[in-house]
């Protein structure tokens, strides 16, 4: 029986009567037509799925969409403001952060998560920040200086 | 990629959750274990009871000397929780080694421990702690320590109706704790994890707590080495009766014998990392 | 006509420009496959083996026809028209087993595809997946590929009970002389691991039947639409000009996505049987189980020397575990190998058999560096084995033994001719950066305190920019389209299409340097049939050197015919080109290339037998394959008592020959290295006695996470190839081809001293222990 459910995606309300087995990722793509957020994997591993909720990190692949009634998703299609790019968006780009670009919106969320909660993180910190996104084109390398510059520019 | 179709409840009220379950619904904690089995349909339940919209489920609180836990408390609230940290820095220590952030952020300490997977990281802490555990059902409510939930792989005490309602841990004012882990590559999840609770005594240990994970069917208390390292035996002498009595696992990522070596190494690390801890 | 523009005096190649493709990818507004919705499509899910080898005795899909929402199921008996999956490897006496779309009467790797069922909504095409009842009569298998040549192992294939697909031999020189008259030879087994890509993306097809066009369109994430139209058009028996191929973004393929896959051919059956568009994404678990792995072999080494450490010869017997079937260039990676078994050594005498085996697992295939990750891997192993049994510095032995600079073009044993090089240089440049002396001091010390500390060189040295068309097996060269529009803006149509390397970025370089104009005035296009006359796809470290190549004549024609132009409308006959306008050196007047595009659409006036317009293909040959080599050192830690590793420093210097895009050029020996470091101390492709798949998940199979790396030290040598115009040799699969000997030679080195002459990968935890207990060395 689907069942309704009223929330904000990236600052608009929106509402939709869904199955209750219909994952978020799978709302956000398939009815929402969000396609920023990916699938890579059915095991909650890979973070290429990653979206903000309330204001967290989490893999929208593992929840469901009627976990997110009344709450506020935030896709990496809202993270730009203005025509601005988010900074570590910004830093992603100049610091050649990405190759294929599939995990990249997933692995920009985390990153923008970790810098909110530690703003001037260490490699290794960053490194642990981003342990649930894998990447298989970068080796990791320019994005953890993407991270780092993300953070420079915020902290200058 | 794709669960099963079921029915969905998401009640306000731990009252209703209770009915509910009582009537065979499956409790979704975090779901950061439950979603991803029933997309591979390793699980399918019929009806799903939500509870992460029962405000009265998620708390930290201290209540004398115990810190109280709600059991729909995220790991990174414990993790990053003041009180936690002041208060059992071990459970903390113990949350930040969990999964990854995204999963820190949506998993709960009751979900994780109902779930009673034999490498998840809590229940190594919990042992070590001598936590228990409040559970309720329309029936009414009971304490149960640690160490009588966890029976069995993917098997606890909790029966038909029941769920956990709290968790709660005794404050270790005075000791020295630690949980080091050596996680599997891919998963994450414990290939060894052993969380140690000492208190010193002058200038030995005058008592010690270590709860193991990762290795066995379920986490245990390593009652041996707790007794040995009382009794002022050397710590990498103790170490190596951690597994002593236990069937150990063997699997694609460490054999039973490498895995009862690497426990002895990490028990002693553990251990040597809590005594620099002690006060 | 005006002489007011500044002139431009930046140029592109050689900076670290940053991607022209990143503001789609970082917003999330790329179209990957599964971003495509169109009006009425339906929803593809596969029925997959969940035996190694069974009889498939019937098929029941009832209950799945039933479920409201499913349209159609279909299984192998309804697709008997279809052509098989193709093989486009040819060797002497190959078996190639017929290779239907949809299992017929047997199946023979887990993951087989046994049924397709068909629905409106993918939950519901999912749900029916496991309603369509398969009977199967489970047949004993065989998943190694040394337990598949024994006598009496099952067979794969009942009509050839031996497993054996082929044997092939290659050899040059006198090796027996070379073996007699040598004072020391060196043996090992060394294995290369069965491996799985893991591109981020799965696969993925969405299929579009246009019924009154007889035209259908297949959206699929490859790394070679046009071949892939050319094949999947055989397989169906539509005509070629009845089919488009569009690979959109595509998120990562490291060779998984240079085939065609039944999958592909199978969704265009569908949507043309049910009359609408069709979706297939691929589940990771599916992708695990039925896109091809890497790797796969058991090689046994013969080195034979001289007590200087001078290499006089090889030997080799490989066993290339192929799985089930034959993909499209299954049987040809191996041959590969052989090919660059000498690296960068000098020796003559080469002596190499392979033997291909069938296994009832998925089929292996390129993944990056195909087949010469296993060889540099071998080869340098040897080399460090040698030099251990010989006590020769590792670097010195190298040394000793490389293709010396003025050797260049060198002929090896193996029939290839190395393009350009100075082996010395990296690998100078490398222990410099290191400090080389110091850190064997500092081991020395580590080992008196009871550590295991270890330094591993590797020099690799591989084949690139595929290549020659009489040497490869789909046609080797790579297309080129330049259109300069009425306005002057120019566009770039590539046949090399790309899947996160960059090439929208690094063509325009090209482009814009050669037309001495602004870099965002040029638009590279790529992926689309309908767009890119023909091409062949972007592999093999070949993209820049073959495709840009073909880019940079089309612009060298082009710029014939604007200096035509141009010198019409400056009624000059001597001009010149530069910083985007034509120039009459007379008088100093010039025209902008704007104005000159303008013209030539106008046509007023055309110059003598000048036609209009400003367009340019070049379907580029090259003459050779390029060889790229570099320096790795990694330095490593053995914690004694739990046999775990870690890497203290990583560096990397490599030289692809000129840089287009440094920036760029990194990002791939990052990545590469990284996957090079995967298959040296976590990957590990399981499949278990009976043919399951035990690494089925990434709860299993250990792809590197960012904590599970190290930094890494990168930076170049720069020696220009002399094959194509650019200089330019390849990087793609430098970093991967580098990093396992590195690694591996490195944790032996830590063991040396206890005996350990080598380790086979994955450098489990676990391995290392066990390694440590047997010689005394654990904690």
């Amino acid at each position: 029986m689907k069942r309704k459910i009223t929330l904000k995606i990236n600052g608009k309300p929106r509402s939709d009567e869904v199955e209750p087995r219909l994952l978020l990722i799978h709302y956000l793509r398939d009815v929402l037509g969000l396609t920023g957020p990916h699938i890579g994997c059915e095991t909650s591993l890979c973070g290429a799925c990653t979206v903000s909720l309330d204001g967290k990190a989490v893999k929208s692949c593992a929840l469901l969409a009627v976990q997110a009634d009344g709450r506020e998703v935030l896709t990496i299609e809202g993270l730009a403001a203005n025509g601005q790019l988010h900074p570590v968006q910004q830093a992603f780009w100049d610091e050649h952060g990405l190759q294929c670009g599939f995990c990249t919106p997933g692995m920009i969320m985390a990153s923008r998560q970790l810098l909110e909660r530690n703003p001037n993180p260490t490699e290794a910190e960053i490194r642990h920040g981003i342990d649930g996104n894998l990447c298989r084109c970068t080796g990791y390398q320019h994005i953890v200086n993407a991270v780092k510059a993300a953070a420079a520019k915020a902290g200058a | 990629m794709i669960p099963q179709s079921f029915d969905y409840s998401a009640p306000a009220t731990l009252k209703e959750a209770l009915a509910q379950v009582s009537s065979g619904a499956k409790p979704l904690a975090g779901g950061m274990s439950l979603v991803p089995i029933m997309k591979l349909r390793l699980a399918a339940p019929e009806q799903l009871v939500d509870l992460g919209r029962i405000p009265e489920l998620n708390y930290i609180r201290k209540e004398g000397s115990e810190l109280r836990i709600g059991a729909m408390t995220t790991h990174y609230q414990i993790e990053s929780s003041p009180l936690v940290r002041a208060d059992c820095a071990l459970l903390g220590e113990t949350a930040g080694r969990i999964g990854d952030v995204q999963v820190r952020n949506v998993g709960t300490i009751g979900g994780s421990v109902a779930h009673a997977d034999p490498a998840a990281d809590y229940p190594a802490a919990l042992l070590a702690l001598g936590a228990s555990l409040k559970l309720v059902s329309t029936g009414g409510e009971r304490v149960l320590a640690a160490a009588q939930f966890f029976l069995d792989t993917f098997t606890t005490a909790l029966d038909p109706g029941e769920l956990i309602a709290e968790v709660r841990v005794p404050v270790s004012s005075g000791a020295g704790t630690a949980y080091v882990k050596l996680a599997q590559p891919a998963s994450g999840f414990a290939l060894v994890g052993i969380a140690a609770r000492l208190v010193r005594a002058g200038n030995r240990i005058g008592s010690a707590a270590i709860g193991v994970t990762g290795v066995g069917p379920k986490a245990y208390r390593a009652s041996e080495v707790e007794r040995l390292l009382a009794a002022g035996k050397p710590t990498r002498e103790a170490a190596l009766h951690i597994t002593g009595g236990i069937d150990v696992n063997s699997d694609l990522h460490a054999s039973a014998e490498y895995r009862r070596h690497l426990a002895s190494v990490y028990a002693a690390r553990a251990i040597e990392l809590a005594w620099s801890r002690t006060e | 006509m005006g002489t007011t523009t500044a002139i431009r005096t930046k140029t592109y190649v050689g900076e670290r420009i940053r991607r022209k493709e990143d503001p789609r990818l970082i917003t999330g507004t790329a179209t990957y496959v599964d971003d495509i919705q169109m009006p009425g499509m339906h929803h593809a899910s596969i029925v997959r083996s969940p035996h190694a080898a069974a009889r498939i005795k019937g098929i029941d899909a009832k209950r799945a026809l039933e479920t409201p929402g499913v349209v159609a199921v279909f299984t192998g008996a309804d697709v008997k028209e279809v052509g098989p999956v193709p093989c486009g490897a040819s060797l002497p006496g190959l078996r190639v087993p017929q290779h239907s779309i949809l299992a017929r009467d047997r199946v023979y790797f887990v993951g087989h595809p046994v049924a397709v069922v068909v629905a409106t909504d993918r939950y519901v095409a999912r749900d029916a997946v496991d309603l369509v009842e398969v009977d199967y009569e489970p047949l004993p298998a065989v998943a190694d590929p040394e337990r598949a040549l024994e006598p009496g192992a099952p067979a794969v294939h009942p009509e050839w009970p031996d497993n054996v697909a082929f044997t092939y031999h290659q050899e040059g020189g006198d090796v027996n002389k070379a073996f007699a008259g040598a004072e020391v030879v060196v043996k090992q087994r060394i294995t290369s691991q069965r491996l799985i890509p893991t591109a981020m993306e799965t696969r993925g097809v969405v299929a579009d039947w246009r019924a009154g066009d007889k035209a259908l369109t297949l959206y699929s994430s490859t790394q070679i639409p046009h071949l892939l139209r050319t094949l999947v058009a055989m397989m169906l028996g539509l005509a070629e000009n009845r089919l488009r191929v569009v690979a959109p973004e595509v998120g990562g393929g490291f060779g998984s996505k240079l085939n065609v896959y039944a999958e592909e051919a199978l969704m265009g059956f569908v949507a043309m049987r049910i009359g609408k568009p069709v979706k297939w994404i691929e589940s990771r678990r599916e992708n695990f189980a039925a896109t091809i792995h890497g790797r796969g072999h058991v090689d046994y080494f013969e080195l034979a020397a001289n007590k200087d450490g001078t290499i006089l010869g090889l030997k080799l017997k490989l066993i290339q575990d192929l799985g089930a079937y034959h993909q499209l260039l299954t049987p040809a990676i191996p041959t590969l190998s052989v090919l660059m078994i000498p690296g960068v050594y000098r020796f003559q005498n080469v002596f190499c058999d392979i033997v291909g085996v069938f296994t009832n697992c998925v089929p292996t295939d390129a993944y990056r560096g195909a087949g010469r990750p296993e060889a540099t891997h071998g080869i340098e192993r040897m080399v460090d084995i040698l030099a251990d049994e010989l006590k020769i510095d590792a670097a010195e032995i190298r040394r000793k033994n490389f293709v010396r600079p003025d050797e260049f073009p060198f002929a090896t044993a193996t029939g290839l001719s190395y393009d350009s090089g100075n082996y010395a240089a990296p690998l100078d440049k490398a222990l410099e950066i290191v400090d080389y002396n110091r850190l064997l001091e500092e081991q020395q010390q580590a080992r008196k305190e009871g550590r295991l500390v270890g330094v591993g060189i590797s020099t690799y040295g591989e084949i690139c920019a595929f290549g020659p068309s009489p040497a490869t097996p789909a046609g080797g060269w790579e297309s080129g389209s330049v259109n300069i529009d009425p306005t002057g803006k120019v566009t770039v149509a590539t046949g090399a299409s790309p899947h996160g390397q960059g090439e929208e970025t690094t063509f325009a370089q090209i482009a814009a340097d050669e037309l001495g104009i602004d870099i965002d005035d040029v638009v590279v296009v790529h992926g689309d049939t309908a767009i890119v006359s023909y091409g062949i796809g972007t592999f093999g470290s070949r993209a820049t050197a073959v495709g840009g190549t073909a880019v940079y004549f089309a612009l060298q024609e082009l710029k014939k015919k604007i200096g035509t132009f141009g010198a019409m409308l400056l009624d000059s006959g001597d001009v010149s080109y530069r910083a985007g306008r034509c120039i009459c050196n007379k008088t100093g007047k010039s025209v902008s290339l704007s104005e000159i595009a303008a013209a030539s659409y106008r046509a007023m006036k055309l110059p003598p037998n000048t036609e209009p317009g400003l367009v340019s293909t070049c379907f580029w040959e090259p003459p050779n394959f390029t060889f790229p080599f570099g320096a790795h050192i990694a330095v490593t830690e053995i914690d004694r008592e739990t046999g775990a590793v870690s890497v203290k420093r990583y560096v990397a210097v490599d030289d692809c020959g000129k840089i287009i895009n440094p920036l760029l050029v990194d990002g791939q020996v990052h990545g590469g290295v990284v996957q090079g470091l995967g298959q040296a101390l976590f990957e590990q492709a399981v499949y278990d006695e009976t043919g399951q798949l035990v690494t089925g998940e990434l709860m299993d199979y250990a792809v590197p996470k960012a904590t599970m790396v190290p930094w890494i030290e990168s930076s170049h040598t720069e020696t220009p190839s002399p094959v194509n115009p650019l200089g330019v040799k390849g990087v793609g699969e430098a970093g991967t081809i580098g990093a396992s000997p590195a690694i591996v030679n490195s944790v032996v080195d830590a063991l040396s001293h206890l005996g350990v002459q080598h380790l086979d990968m994955p450098l489990t935890p676990e391995r290392v222990w066990r390694t440590l207990q047997q010689h005394g060395g654990q904690a």
